[in-house]
């Protein structure tokens, strides 16, 4: 027998070039992980930010009063005639609730130094218009007390969410230490409290002038009345161009221009087609402005592509066996399509919408040309003609219109606002994948 | 065959909503990103104490109000353009080539711009002669005229701290922007008597004097700032050492971040800007179609509103938030209710 010496290359030992890969298999592996790693580090960060500085918009401070509507202030002929009452501005109920505020200080025995006028500071100037309204509602309550919940200021907000300290105030003309001392002492008889804040889901934007009021409400209906106009043209228009592309057109220099183009215009910037909209729907067809029938328009532009790619990816992957089938049991080719084919491919054009109108539902640039950046979103829409024809904001232009306003309060409610946007499009993007998970077949 | 139906049907509302373009019936405002708070505060009173819907206030800026102010008469037209700077009468001639011809001018009142740095940082007193040496172009050293060759503030005024010069001031789509070189910088430029400098060398043009006083250096000291103030509070507070130029109003809602500078010892506050002793301060303006009253609602109810004692007046909500009241109020209203319109190229 000769010596038993191991060969050269073997299965066993594995040569230098062979480790050499499988370290750089490793290496790759370890890189994947790295990069995903790092993918989910930001999103964790970004969450944490996110809800860490807007969850405070979901709550506000809010001081519990009862007000004597005064007959003498409201009412001065006493003849309870609404149009009357109505010559009563905000300013006019403005000392009703220094009354009402001096009043619970002397019943609750709290000490302090301020004179009413100080004292009625720490309230939201939302608080007469409030009152205002509700006296115009309810006009036979006029010379009784009433118990009224009021906003308060937005620095007595940030006082008890923390944004606000004693230290912060020293140079701050909008609020004193006295006022704090006042504001600990209402907290302490339970009359001052933070709760949760209903008005910021579904109430109008506010001025500059009191951020502890200001909603998303209204933004939120034009999104959606956006978001209706984009679905009512842009899937029929899409599922129409791609059906005649897909299964009827001739495959010729006309189609294949067509294709290319298609495909450019999904990555065109959406600023674009702010301007095409700016120029065409309100320059020249003299649509009104800051309308969100002119913004629906905009980001059916811009949707409207997408809609396509995926209607016909998704016409693509129906068998031609089911229309050979059709068409060989003597439906025409138009039965084959409506019939079979679309059926078949709905859950994909579906998804295909679906993340078409999520993408337009956060888009903001194309919005900032047509007029929807600014105090705009004051008024709730009555009715479908106004939700559509009359001024108002979106969501995302809301948000930025809140981010760049000058009382940090403003700020806490942009992030409020972004976490609401989130739960739309995260509920948007589920909807999508559980269609195709529920509907999708595989062939 | 549904799917035609849809989209037919798709088309016929998005068609019939296009035609119906309803008469409108609320009032509509752009312009100066400075004065849409007021405006914006105003609107929202307006929209609670009267039947009208509350008016629509958009920003982007005077220049690009007025350009749309200027774009004709008619519904599709906003019917106030606001400003922090009077109108030009290039602008007033754009206006009347396209038919807006009557224009009411009305001044709400002042607006101080204040020096503002990182309130942990440095205080600075400083004078227009300081910021016209920081961020001029060109300087005048030893009598010859040089590119600016200062870095650090203590260069420019032994007074001041060892600290870098960078400074964060309006873009010049901005009216705070003009107000800045014209009573900032140029006025800075004369009292150094680097003026007289620059005419003598571009052969006693003033003109030109003028544009080499106010040309800003590109050295990376000074950045412009195209956004709103919350982008300059923005880089002040990731620069600490940085210096930005905010408005009054601003300053005020965000005194725990920002350290105010006095401009020739006189620290800005609303009483030494009405009285006129704080130097850096410029007029508000909004500007009315007069063609829109009675054909817009509310529109002359809401000009009126606007300069009434209540709110524009010394104790309003205006001057609450950071506006000087006009001490000449009562003009401005007799202005607006007798719509009193502006002379042609005034």
């Amino acid at each position: 027998m000769t010596d038993h010496t191991t060969p050269k290359n073997s299965l066993l030992r594995q040569d230098a070039r062979t480790v050499k890969r499988n370290r750089a298999e490793t290496r790759f592996k370890a890189y994947g992980i790295a990069a995903i790693a790092v993918g989910l580090l930001m999103l964790l960060i970004l969450l944490t930010t996110i809800i860490g500085r807007g969850t405070g918009a979901f709550q506000q401070t809010f001081l519990t009063l009862d007000v004597q509507l005064l007959e003498a202030k409201l009412d001065k002929k006493g003849n309870r005639d609404l149009e009357d009452i109505k010559k009563v501005s905000t300013f006019g109920y403005a000392p009703l609730m220094a009354a009402a505020l001096e009043k619970k200080v002397a019943d609750t025995g709290i000490e302090t130094g301020l004179k009413p006028k100080d004292m009625a500071a720490i309230l939201s100037k939302d608080a007469a218009a409030q009152l205002r309204d509700f006296v115009l509602e309810n006009t036979d309550l006029i010379g009784s007390s009433v118990e009224f919940r009021f906003l308060t200021n937005s620095r007595v907000d940030g006082y008890l969410k923390g944004r606000v300290t004693r230290e912060s105030i020293a140079n701050d003309k909008n609020i004193s230490t006295a006022q704090l001392d006042l504001v600990d002492a209402l907290i302490a008889d339970g009359a001052l409290e933070k709760r949760f804040n209903l008005a910021f889901i579904t109430g109008a934007d506010a001025s500059d002038a009191r951020p502890e009021a200001a909603g998303m409400g209204v933004s939120m209906l034009g999104s959606l009345f956006m978001m209706l106009v984009v679905l009512a043209l842009a899937l029929p228009i899409g599922v129409a161009a791609s059906i005649y592309l897909e299964e009827f057109a001739p495959k010729n220099w006309i189609t294949d221009i067509i294709e290319v183009n298609i495909s450019n215009l999904a990555a065109v910037p959406s600023i674009v087609f702010g301007i095409l909209g700016l120029a065409v729907f309100i320059n020249y067809m003299h649509l009104p402005n800051s309308a969100p029938l002119v913004g629906g328009l905009v980001l059916t532009l811009m949707t409207l592509p997408t809609i396509i790619i995926s209607t016909r990816a998704s016409l693509k992957s129906v068998p031609p066996s089911i229309r050979d089938a059709a068409l060989g049991v003597g439906a025409s080719k138009m039965q084959s399509v409506f019939h079979h084919v679309l059926p078949l491919a709905a859950p994909g054009i579906l998804t295909g919408t679906i993340i078409g109108l999520a993408q337009a539902l956060g888009e903001t640039a194309p919005l900032l040309l047509i007029g929807m950046v600014g105090f705009i979103a004051s008024n709730p829409p009555d009715g479908i003609a106004s939700g559509l024809l009359d001024p108002n904001s979106a969501m995302p232009a809301q948000i930025y219109e809140w981010a760049k306003r000058a009382d940090p309060a403003f700020y806490e409610r942009a992030w409020g606002g972004i976490i609401i946007l989130l739960v739309f499009l995260v509920t948007m993007n589920a909807i999508a994948v559980m269609l195709r998970r529920r509907f999708e077949r595989r062939w | 065959m549904s799917l035609v139906k849809l989209t037919t049907s798709a088309l016929a509302i998005s068609a019939v909503c296009a035609t119906a373009a309803v008469a409108r019936d609320q009032v509509q405002v752009a312009g100066s990103s400075t004065v849409l708070p007021y405006a914006s505060i105003v609107a929202e009173a307006f929209g609670e104490n009267f039947d009208f819907p509350t008016p629509v206030v958009e920003s982007g800026g005077s220049s690009a109000g007025l350009k749309r102010f200027c774009e004709g008469v008619g519904e599709n037209t906003i019917d106030i353009a606001n400003a922090s700077r009077k109108i030009k009468s290039s602008e007033q001639e754009v206006c009347a080539s396209n038919g807006v011809t009557d224009i009411i001018e009305v001044q709400i009142g002042y607006d101080g711009i204040v020096f503002a740095s990182d309130i942990d940082g440095n205080t600075f007193e400083f004078t227009p002669e300081d910021w016209y040496k920081a961020l001029s172009a060109e300087v005048v050293v030893d009598g010859a005229i040089v590119a600016n060759p200062y870095k650090n503030w203590s260069e420019v005024n032994a007074s001041f701290p060892d600290q870098p010069i960078q400074a964060y001031i309006p873009g010049t789509k901005h009216g705070t922007r003009e107000v800045f070189e014209e009573k900032v910088i140029l006025a800075g430029c004369e009292a150094t008597g680097d003026f007289e400098a620059f005419k003598a060398a571009n052969g006693d043009d003033k003109k030109a004097a003028e544009k080499a006083c106010i040309a800003l250096r590109t050295d990376g000291a000074s950045v412009d700032i195209d956004g709103d103030y919350t982008e300059t509070l923005a880089r002040i507070e990731s620069n600490k050492d940085g210096i930005g130029v905010f408005g009054l109003a601003f300053y005020e809602n965000n005194t725990d971040k920002l350290s105010v500078a006095t401009m020739s010892g006189v620290e800005p506050t609303v009483e030494t800007i009405s009285t006129g002793d704080y130097p850096v301060s410029r007029p508000l303006f909004f500007y009315v179609k007069k063609a829109h009253i009675g054909v817009i609602p509310g529109l002359k109810e809401f000009a009126e509103f606007f300069v009434a004692d209540e709110i524009a007046g010394p104790d309003g909500p205006l001057a609450e938030y950071g506006l000087v009241s006009d001490p000449e109020l009562a003009t401005v209203q007799d202005t607006v209710a007798n719509e009193t319109v502006l002379g042609n190229g005034s």
